[in-house]
């Protein structure tokens, strides 16, 4: 076996064997008391308030008695099986952009004046918070070259849809709705665009990667016609490769009379060295839980930021903040808007902490974030490929460094071994780092593996996954039933593979079936 | 390119010993190199625009403090602003969970390196399918009128029809986002009864046919009212093959009837009112909820888990159990889109409701009936000001008018403002039907004296 700094042989996740909390039920514990009503109220109102008795509830809420310490405990002891970023090593969660979310920021938002808040209260009360937005606002703006923002949009894919929305209510006031029917995307883009694209009524075209790793042009001339009525795509897509022919492929697509969406969820790489505008996109979107810090809360807290050019703007999503150089105020009346796509102005909390970090960094400090990202990807990406078994997907057809991420594949190892991608998923965990995401769907790679080194890991960091892999390579390759008993000092056993089958979505289901 | 003097907190490899070692190993002569696949002509080499940072945390905090103290949060207690974004008490306890980075800072992950979130999030379908009375949670989506976009779009596919009837009682904001979210779809806007904002049969009737995909209600609906007809609704629903969807504030449940005993088949709602702050809006987020049926259950796009045995006696993980059915893998085969949503918000309302308990949504229930009742006739004695649905039952929310006042809402407000209370939501424009109007929420954060303060000042201002 290999030597290792990082490595932790001895590693074991915490392994509280937690009950249901339901099992923790006994009947007449208290959690919490809320307050009674007054006397004096009750005997003021009579009957009056009581529930029609064809709605006043007859069945039996079946929620868990557990007194108060023991529902922290409960939880306190969930939360210690969790590799969450601050935890645990996270480069394996490749597309998602897992890095440092300030603590400072979430201290900013448990202050009253935004915990507190109600979005519909007096836009007089509300300065601060509009202030903040629209300045987040300006600033992506100034990242991305494009000249509006809007972001209500509750996450990404909603982003992504909101501009999907915003490509066809510009043709149909071009009267060219029922024409324009088509949306191209690529295999590698996030299966977001195509969802999105779909759901606001479009076909949709998959371009799929070329031996570069990207789509080939001509791929995409073949796609073009008068029926485009855009491109939604990444760049660089999941893989990590940049296609350089990006401002010929906005080139084409306008010139056939389409719109050219940038998805920009993770922008880590690129972020204040290569903007939407210069490549020729009209509209772009952001997550704000990727590239701006925003912690990503087991699956959201999620917050997109949709950015149009100009002649776009009046079709962006309702209301939006206006400042006349003292106030700032909400604006409603926008009659060619596609409406509202999240009640009021989005995730604001979400808002509050990405401005925060860029105001923590700065102009130099946001390009850092790039300039490091790439770097800690591009040394992870080496090393990476140096392990037996493992290898960079489109290699050696494009030689290119990597941006942000890399996608990489075991298919050696596969062919060699028997062990599969999904066997060493489970297996990393054992030496305590978070497992990785192989690929969105559909795969392009055969066994693919996906890395995101974020600017915010250090050497060290990605040195102990490179040696955890390292030493996961070496047991497929000797012992390679371990891998596929993996995990084995998790804080649960590996699955059962027949429980795959039909399993019970709530408790009550599983305790009727166990009755039966 | 990198500045070999300024080494930021978040960023650790900006230390010059790290960078040159790390270019070494790989062999580039400089970070620059790295970006060549970028060509000049993409490259931006001007200005961002960005404001000068504040790369000293103490400066950043104070600054952007500085610029929120700018709000005013009103005290909880003179809050009486809801209309889908409510001022309840949040636990402790949920504050706490809340804080744990471990939580908090999580993706997805592994079931086994994650297991704990996926067991929160179990937890929280677990406890939501009692409350709704639906066998089937998923994961939380963006907000109420997020699931109910999406649960109308479910009752779309089911049933391979267009027509959706909605009710005229569910508010501008789930109105615009049903109209926005949706394609393809013939929306019916029913009737109300002016008197008890409840679904208006005659015209429900009417509307209904062999064509109609889903019938939608909520309950209680965004002008506070409960809909004491929502059993004969869902029977309509169901005689014509229709889905049967019902919106619901959780919070109610603990007094009013589950929908699943009134014959829902989707439940949608929102989550902020389980322990979760206002955060101007940024506490939202949306349940979805339905029958264990398979041709319901695989039209849901967004994830829900499956309790999974392990190969240990008696432990449990937890897996998402219908990734085949979700955008991520249908891609264009979806006409839904989700992706990172709101989970810790659902992690958080589990935490709620394990505190509360079954005693505990009883009483929380009562008390926000009857105090929500005592501020309304409190209110409707004062000169000039009318409950136009004064019979009507209703759950926390209440129409208020003040016609023969003379006053406008939008003044009366400001004034409230002025004087220390977030008064109800101005509905003069989005119900014009009930003139110059608000809607008034009354939670179990407000005691006697609040409600006789607040009426008191009202009729100050009033008059």
């Amino acid at each position: 076996m290999s030597k290792s700094k990082y490595l932790n042989e001895n590693f074991q996740q915490t392994r509280w064997a937690e009950n249901i909390i339901y099992e923790h039920s006994i009947d007449g514990d208290r959690g919490i008391l809320p307050p009674k009503t007054e006397p004096e109220i009750l005997s003021e109102i009579d009957e009056s308030w009581e529930i029609p008795s064809s709605l006043k509830r007859k069945s039996k809420l079946n929620l868990p008695e557990v007194a108060q310490l023991y529902v922290l405990r409960h939880y306190t002891r969930l939360s210690q099986m969790v590799f969450g970023n601050n935890v645990a090593n996270n480069i394996g969660l490749a597309t998602a952009t897992m890095k440092y979310s300030p603590l400072v920021n979430e201290n900013l938002v448990r202050m009253k004046q935004v915990a507190e808040i109600h979005p519909e209260q007096d836009v007089r009360t509300l300065q601060g918070i509009l202030e903040i937005i629209y300045n987040l606002e300006q600033a992506l703006k100034g990242i991305s070259g494009l000249d509006h923002f809007c972001m209500q949009p509750g996450g990404g894919a909603a982003a992504i849809f909101t501009n999907a929305k915003i490509v066809k209510r510009y043709h149909e006031d071009r009267g060219e709705g029922d024409q324009r029917t088509q949306i191209i995307t690529t295999l590698n883009s996030h299966p977001a665009n195509a969802a999105a694209a779909s759901s606001a009524g479009f076909e949709v075209i998959h371009l799929p990667p070329g031996p570069a790793g990207y789509p080939d042009i001509e791929a995409l001339k073949a796609a073009v016609s008068d029926e485009t009525a855009g491109l939604m795509t990444t760049n660089p897509e999941d893989t990590g490769l940049f296609n350089p022919e990006i401002k010929e492929w906005t080139n084409l697509v306008h010139k056939a009379g389409g719109l050219c969406v940038h998805d920009q969820a993770n922008a880590n790489g690129v972020i204040g060295i290569a903007r939407s505008r210069e490549a020729g996109f009209d509209l772009c979107h952001f997550n704000l839980h990727k590239t701006f810090s925003i912690p990503h809360g087991s699956y959201g807290g999620g917050a997109g930021a949709v950015g149009v050019r100009d002649d776009l703007e009046r079709y962006l999503p309702k209301p939006r903040i206006t400042f006349d150089g003292e106030q700032f105020d909400l604006d409603f009346d926008l009659p060619d808007s596609i409406g509202t796509v999240r009640s009021y102005l989005g995730n604001t909390q979400a808002q509050v902490k990405a401005f925060a970090w860029i105001m923590a960094l700065g102009e130099k400090g946001i390009r850092q974030v790039a300039e490091i990202a790439v770097l800690n990807n591009n040394y992870l990406t080496k090393k990476i490929a140096e392990i037996k078994g493992a290898s960079i997907s489109f290699y050696p057809d494009n030689t290119d460094w990597r941006i942000e991420q890399t996608r990489f594949s075991w298919k050696d190892l596969n062919r060699d071994t028997g062990v599969d991608t999904e066997d060493i998923r489970n297996r990393v965990v054992d030496y305590g780092i978070q497992t990785y995401w192989p690929s969105h769907h559909p795969y392009t790679v055969a066994q693919p593996f996906s890395l995101e080194p974020t600017e915010s890991v250090s050497k060290a960091d990605i040195d102990e996954l490179i040696e955890v892999f390292t030493r996961v390579s070496e047991e497929s390759y000797e012992t390679p039933e371990v891998v596929q008993n993996a995990p084995h000092k998790s804080s649960t056993a590996a699955v059962n593979p027949n429980s795959f089958a039909d399993p019970p979505m709530s408790w009550r289901v599983y305790q009727r079936r166990r009755v039966t | 390119m990198a500045d070999k003097e300024f080494v930021h907190p978040y960023i650790p490899n900006t230390n010059p010993t790290s960078t040159a070692a790390m270019l070494e190993e790989i062999g580039a002569s400089s970070i620059e190199e790295l970006f060549q696949s970028i060509p000049d002509h993409l490259r931006y080499q001007g200005s961002l625009g960005l404001p000068k940072p504040y790369p000293s945390e103490i400066e950043l905090r104070r600054n952007i403090a500085k610029t929120l103290e700018n709000n005013i949060s009103f005290e909880p207690h003179r809050n009486f602003r809801g209309g889908g974004c409510w001022q309840h008490y949040v636990p402790s306890v949920c504050d706490e969970i809340l804080s744990r980075g471990e939580f908090l800072t999580a993706y997805t992950g592994s079931r086994h390196a994650n297991v704990g979130s996926f067991q929160a999030q179990f937890e929280f379908q677990s406890m939501i399918s009692e409350l709704t009375d639906m066998d089937v949670v998923s994961y939380v989506t963006y907000d109420w009128g997020s699931a109910a976009r999406t649960a109308l779009g479910m009752a779309q596919r089911i049933t391979q029809r267009c027509k959706i009837l909605v009710p005229k009682n569910i508010g501008p904001w789930r109105s615009s986002q049903i109209e926005t979210l949706l394609f393809n779809s013939d929306i019916v806007w029913i009737d109300i009864d002016p008197t008890s904002s409840q679904i208006d049969m005659n015209n429900l009737r009417d509307a209904m046919g062999p064509d109609v995909a889903a019938i939608y209600i909520e309950n209680p609906c965004y002008l506070g009212n409960l809909e004491t007809q929502a059993e004969a609704i869902g029977a309509l629903a169901h005689e014509q093959g229709a889905i049967f969807i019902v919106g619901v504030d959780p919070l109610s449940l603990g007094v009013v009837e589950a929908p699943g005993t009134y014959e829902a088949d989707i439940v949608c709602g929102t989550v902020q009112t389980l322990g979760i702050h206002m955060f101007a809006g940024g506490g939202l987020a949306g349940l979805l909820a339905m029958r264990d049926e398979e041709r319901i259950k695989t039209e849901c796009p967004w994830p829900i888990l499956g309790l999974l045995e392990t190969q240990q006696k008696n432990e449990f993980t937890f897996g998402w159990a219908n990734f085949n059915r979700t955008p991520y893998e249908l891609r264009d085969e979806s006409e839904d889109f989700i992706g990172t949503g709101q989970t810790i918000w659902a992690i958080i309302a589990g935490v709620y409701l394990a505190l509360m308990g079954p005693k505990g949504m009883q009483e929380i229930g009562e008390t926000i009936l009857q105090r929500s009742h005592y501020a309304a006739k409190k209110i409707a004695a004062i000169p000039g000001v009318t409950l136009p649905m004064e019979n009507a039952a209703f759950f926390k929310e209440f129409v208020v008018n003040i016609d023969d006042t003379g006053k406008k809402i939008s003044t009366v407000n400001a004034e409230l403002t002025d004087l220390g209370f977030n008064s109800g939501t101005d509905l003069s424009k989005s119900y014009p039907r009930f003139g110059q109007a608000m809607l008034v929420a009354v939670t179990e954060c407000h005691n006697k004296e609040d409600i006789d303060t607040f009426a008191l000042t009202l009729e100050k201002v009033v008059s």
